[in-house]
């Protein structure tokens, strides 16, 4: 199955962002290099508000990901509790 | 004590259609074709413009909102790096001949990106596509203002960071950049948007930009690192945007498929070439490297270009027609392109250098089949030369491409000991290429490229005429000062001394 992957910087911002994405992905696989984080999966990978708002401790509007984002791959499907990342038609 | 009923907030779904769809409205007293005339003439057959959707749904009110935090948070470090010495964090002042060449011939596509997506935008008849073109072209203008404006830091110290403008319309090695962006732009609508908004954006972006950003932050250079990632962060947007319109043109009619496939084929391969400068900066140029050329190639183009063409298939799309080759040059391209480099590195507007023993063995570690066997001897070679006092550079002018570009340096796919070089002849004169990728793509439309302004043959024309120092003042090169070999040039020299002062009390 073909890999979906989503690349943030690695800063305070995102910190919670990638253990929700962990938490909820559990095929995720987490590769640090300098300055960046790579979270890929087979698939399919999904991104939840509510895991980052528990995190974050405030409420996030799943927008704000576009500051820290740097690149992904995969199908993009955006609505106000998700963003979903996959290659399935 | 009255409580105020907060206000209901609107959902994605429902705001991106009340501010982007609704915007637009049906012509009464101008036909459609007046207002958008260019949208026939490639081929390509639209039905209904209201199906394409921009999975971000990002409306403008919250663009200004994100892109102004960006804006924040870039300056924020911008004055940070320019306050506290940061040119003197970097690895070694050899990191920044990369940084010459990034803003030399890269950022100067942003702009072109800039003005092709600002052109699209208003020529596209549907809603959607209108704000997210707009989006785009404000944010390649962002680009290469950033990026000009931080590396502006590097210019206060070192060489060759002064005329980018000037270097990137006359400098042999930048006119691969912009011929590709020039094609772009001098085509229509559609295939603009496969060219940028597919081939570069979704299949290759990921390779200038992410090792490389990576590999600035390792070399400690904020200031790329943040114009870098700041470019990327909208960089996702736009690769979406590229996705989104391939699939849009292939849904809305079966006879667009062999148009798509025909510029998926060329873009593929002009884009793929573009690259070459790329793998010379990661392979060659960074002097602490994160991953080499082919490790980026494995997961950006390899991984990810696998998925996107396994998924594309469902409409008949098959990976592009250079793919095997550009495979098979992965092993090669960086070393024949630095010891190109090398060897004319008298007209270069930045330095080179033999790579030491240590970069060497780093460099066989990471291409074991080919770095031993064809490009450890030629470098041991221009060493003994060099030891022996008798420097090796070559005075002889390159047999430019007349798609890409570059100079015919490459070998042939299938055989590293010879040289690959094709040829036709249209309308009695004859033209030169690189390979079959480039050679095609010109045969399909030899008018275009036969206007082709090429670096070499402006050698001969006026103000040069033929005379290398004629030619260095023209492209704003000093001699000895912006070219040539990093051991002994004053930035060498310059970096070497403050930062040993930023770090002792003498
Ligand atoms: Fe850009
Ligand atoms: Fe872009
Ligand atoms: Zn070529």
């Amino acid at each position: 199955m073909s890999q979906v992957f989503i690349a943030l910087q690695t800063n305070e911002e995102t910190r919670p962002i990638i253990e929700a994405i962990e938490a909820d992905n559990p095929k995720a696989v987490v590769t640090r290099d300098p300055a960046m984080v790579r979270i890929s999966a087979p698939g399919q990978l999904v991104i939840r508000k509510d895991t980052i708002e528990q995190n974050l401790g405030r409420d996030f509007d799943l927008q704000e990901i576009h500051i820290n984002l740097i690149t992904l791959s995969g199908h993009v499907d955006e609505d106000d509790e998700t963003l979903t990342l996959h290659w399935d038609r | 004590m009255d409580m105020k009923a907060p206000e209901k907030k609107l959902g994605i779904k429902e705001k991106y259609r009340l501010l982007t769809r609704d915007l637009a409205w049906q012509p009464t007293y101008r036909s459609e074709k007046e207002i958008y005339p260019y949208l026939d003439y490639e081929g390509i057959k639209i039905h209904d413009w209201d199906k394409w959707e921009d999975p971000f749904r990002l409306t403008m009110d919250a663009y200004w909102k994100y892109q102004g935090e960006k804006e924040r948070k870039f300056y924020a470090i911008i004055d940070a790096h320019a306050q506290n010495n940061g040119h003197l964090n970097i690895t070694d002042g050899r990191y920044l001949s990369a940084l010459k060449i990034f803003l030399q011939a890269i950022s100067p596509g942003e702009y072109a990106a800039h003005k092709g997506f600002a052109r699209v935008g208003r020529e596209f008849a549907g809603a959607g596509t209108q704000v997210a073109c707009q989006m785009q072209a404000l944010d390649e203008m962002r680009h290469a203002q950033t990026q000009i404006h931080a590396l502006s830091n590097y210019n206060k110290y070192y060489s060759g960071f002064h005329a980018f403008a000037e270097t990137r319309d006359r400098i042999w090695y930048t006119s691969v950049a912009r011929s590709f962006f020039d094609d772009s732009m001098a085509s229509g609508p559609f295939e603009f948007l496969i060219a940028i908004g597919f081939s570069f954006e979704y299949v290759l972006t990921n390779l200038l930009f992410v090792p490389f950003m990576s590999g600035a932050a390792y070399n400690g250079d904020m200031a790329t690192v943040t114009f870098g990632f700041s470019a990327q962060s909208d960089e996702a947007r736009h690769m979406t945007l590229g996705l989104e319109c391939i699939k849009f043109m292939l849904e809305q009619d079966p006879d667009n498929l062999p148009i798509v496939q025909k510029w998926i084929d060329k873009w593929f391969w002009r884009g793929f070439r573009v690259l070459g400068l790329v793998s010379t900066m990661m392979d060659y140029m960074l002097p602490k490297r994160v991953m080499s050329w082919r490790e980026a190639w494995e997961i950006y183009g390899v991984e990810n270009g696998g998925a996107l063409f396994k998924d594309l298939a469902f409409y008949g799309i098959r990976p592009p027609k250079g793919w095997e080759d550009a495979g098979k040059a992965i092993d090669h391209m960086s070393h024949q392109f630095m010891l190109g480099f090398y060897q004319w590195r008298f007209g270069t507007a930045f330095h080179s250098w033999i790579p030491s023993d240590q970069d060497m063995d780093w460099l066989s570690q990471k291409y074991p089949t080919t770095f031993d066997k064809y490009y450890r001897p030629r470098w041991d070679y221009i060493k003994r030369a060099e030891a022996e006092g008798k420097p090796f550079k070559n005075f002889g002018l390159a047999k430019l491409c007349q798609c890409c570009q570059l100079p015919c340096v490459f070998t042939e796919p299938d055989d590293a000991s010879v040289l690959c070089h094709r040829q036709t002849t249209h309308k009695g004169e004859i033209y030169h290429f690189c390979s079959d990728g480039c050679q095609e793509i010109f045969e399909d439309e030899p008018e275009k490229y036969v206007q082709a302004w090429l670096p070499m043959p402006q050698l001969f024309q006026d103000p040069v005429n033929g005379d290398l120092a004629a030619w260095m003042d023209w492209a704003h090169l000093t001699d000895g000062l912006d070219n040539g070999e990093y051991q002994g040039s004053s930035d060498q020299r310059n970096f070497d001394r403050w930062r040993g002062l930023a770090t002792s009390n003498t």
